[in-house]
């Protein structure tokens, strides 16, 4: 097996004094699609944001072989990594056509506006948005518009965190078949955190399951979902 | 009987002012000019507002720094003075960033609080500076424009300060709002201002970002200053007083809207020239700048152009 596109070891993670993460190790190979699961405050979020240096934080993160702890969020951008944060993830006063420009902001090639239209076809809702303000949007469509905005970096690791938050069902269900669709299609690695355990389970090729800011549980996302203590406490059956 | 007369007396004269057309027309254009001035440092104030969202009270001393290093580069060192005026604008920028990276950079930008309590910080040791370095004593600096009136009627003059006042503000809104809406570090700058932690998220720069704003600030309110400072005399508080009709102006335009601030000067000065000279209010002047504050804050917090932020959940 290769070495793996995304290596975390021994990763760290504190608010102040407060430690989140002690320490945690996984992987992503290339290609695939990892989910995090776990409880409200074991860590997932802070597991993303320390992988974007958006925390203080300590350990080794290794994308493709290279190191990036201790680098700048603006600088690991620019090694391709897209992160969709939870929430709000789009700039609300700029329009939806300025907002994925402004994602692709560290591209200098001339395909950006082709990119741009493209998506606008994968989420019509925003095509016929474009000129609108961003904050105007409903939630789903903010939802769609910073997922399109983080595609826009053509990243080869996308970060998305609770892609699923307050949307319906229905649409949260075709959200992670274009998820899907683009990891099939781009070959882009994916890292989600969600809540939606049996969704996630079913796109997702890995899986690993935090506790108290540590590996629980980890393995391929089928046999997980197969699991016992898995199914009893994140899928509810 | 005598304090009717006088009463009455003080009316005749504000008659006689108020039907004088010619009066109007020249406090009209006085009024422009003015509002020209305060519109440009208006715009300062604007930019920095747009980004960091908190007032920049050290605007109006990075202007008076800024006037006085075209003062040197013009009356000491020769330069004609509109190469005076860039020359400082350059360097007021340069002292601009020097200042963002040192004393700004350190607090984190969403905290507003602290750094506003350093701009005001800044505002008292840069003006006391200027006052160590260049001496309390008034001095003039030439204008950029032409003397003269190449429109006249009886004493109202549309003087060429007054349209090179006007058509400069006009050229720095233009040229500041292609600046924002059509080049990348404009989207950058609004991106920052928009949500801090997507501007990082996307690979920009949020540091080099907001001191490219200050740079661009402190220019402004250098030629903003360099309008103001011919009409007045230059003397080390100068900027403050501007510095007070040019909150007023934003805060009448709406804090965060270029075109706001342009209007608010404006309006601003057309409403102090007329004020001090048909009601004799010019002990009143500066007290009718903090009114309009006042009222804005009151009833429009927002201002004329100023945009709600509108946020669906």
């Amino acid at each position: 097996m290769s070495a793996p596109y995304l290596e975390v070891r021994g990763l760290k993670a504190a608010y102040g004094d407060i430690q989140v993460l002690h320490g945690i190790d996984f992987s992503v190979a290339e290609g695939q699609i990892a989910v995090i699961l776990g409880a409200n405050g074991a860590g997932k979020t802070t597991t993303l944001r320390a992988l974007c240096a958006m925390v203080s934080t300590e350990g080794s993160v290794r994308l493709a072989g290279e190191e990036l702890s201790g680098q700048r969020t603006a600088d690991i951008v620019r090694r391709g990594v897209a992160h969709v944060p939870q929430g709000r993830g789009t700039f609300p006063d700029l329009s939806v056509e300025e907002n994925l420009m402004a994602g692709a902001y560290v591209r200098s090639d001339a395909d950006v506006r082709s990119d741009m239209e493209q998506w606008f076809e994968t989420f019509p809702v925003l095509g016929e948005r474009r000129a609108q303000a961003a904050g105007s949007l409903s939630g789903g469509e903010q939802q769609m518009l910073a997922i399109a905005r983080a595609l826009m970096l053509r990243p080869s690791l996308l970060l998305l965190d609770e892609p699923s938050l307050g949307l319906a069902p229905m649409i949260t269900r075709s959200l992670f078949e274009q998820l899907t669709a683009i990891n099939a299609a781009a070959g882009t690695t994916m890292l989600v955190v969600e809540q939606n355990a049996s969704l996630a389970l079913g796109v997702a090729d890995v899986a690993y399951v935090l506790e108290a800011g540590e590996v629980a549980l980890s393995g391929p996302a089928d046999e997980l979902a197969a699991d016992d203590n898995v199914r009893r406490a994140y899928l509810g059956y | 009987m005598v304090v009717l007369a006088s009463v009455l007396g003080v009316f005749d004269i504000t008659l006689d002012k108020l039907s004088n057309g010619e009066l109007w027309l020249a406090q009209f254009f006085r009024g422009l000019s003015d509002g020209a001035t305060y519109a440009s440092v208006a715009l300062a104030l604007v930019m920095i507002y747009k980004s960091t969202g908190f007032i920049n009270f050290a605007q109006g001393s990075l202007a008076l720094l800024g006037v006085y290093l075209a003062y040197i580069f013009s009356v000491e060192q020769g330069l004609p003075v509109a190469v005076a005026v860039v020359c400082a604008m350059v360097a007021s920028s340069a002292v601009a960033m020097f200042i963002e990276r040192v004393f700004i950079r350190p607090f984190p930008p969403d905290h507003v609080l602290p750094l506003v309590i350093v701009t005001l910080g800044l505002l008292l040791i840069i003006d006391s500076a200027v006052g160590i370095v260049w001496g309390f004593r008034t001095r003039s600096l030439p204008s950029m424009f032409p003397s003269g009136a190449p429109i006249e009627w009886g004493i109202a003059q549309l003087t060429w300060r007054t349209i090179g006042n006007l058509g400069t503000v006009f050229a720095v809104v233009g040229l500041l709002y292609l600046l924002l809406s059509r080049t990348k570090v404009g989207l950058a700058f609004r991106a920052v201002s928009s949500n801090l932690e997507s501007a990082r998220l996307v690979g920009i720069r949020v540091g080099p970002t907001l001191g490219f704003g200050w740079a661009l600030a402190a220019a402004i309110g250098t030629l903003g200053g360099a309008l103001v400072v011919p009409d007045l005399l230059l003397e080390p508080s100068i900027m403050l007083r501007v510095l007070i009709f040019s909150l007023a102006a934003a805060a009448l335009g709406g804090l965060d809207s270029l075109v706001g601030a342009v209007i608010g000067g404006l309006v601003v000065g057309l409403a102090r020239n007329l004020l001090v000279t048909f009601l004799d209010l010019s002990e009143l002047a500066l007290a009718t700048a903090v009114a309009v504050i006042l009222v804005v804050l009151l009833v429009r917090p927002t201002g004329l152009f100023g945009s709600t932020r509108v946020e669906r959940v």
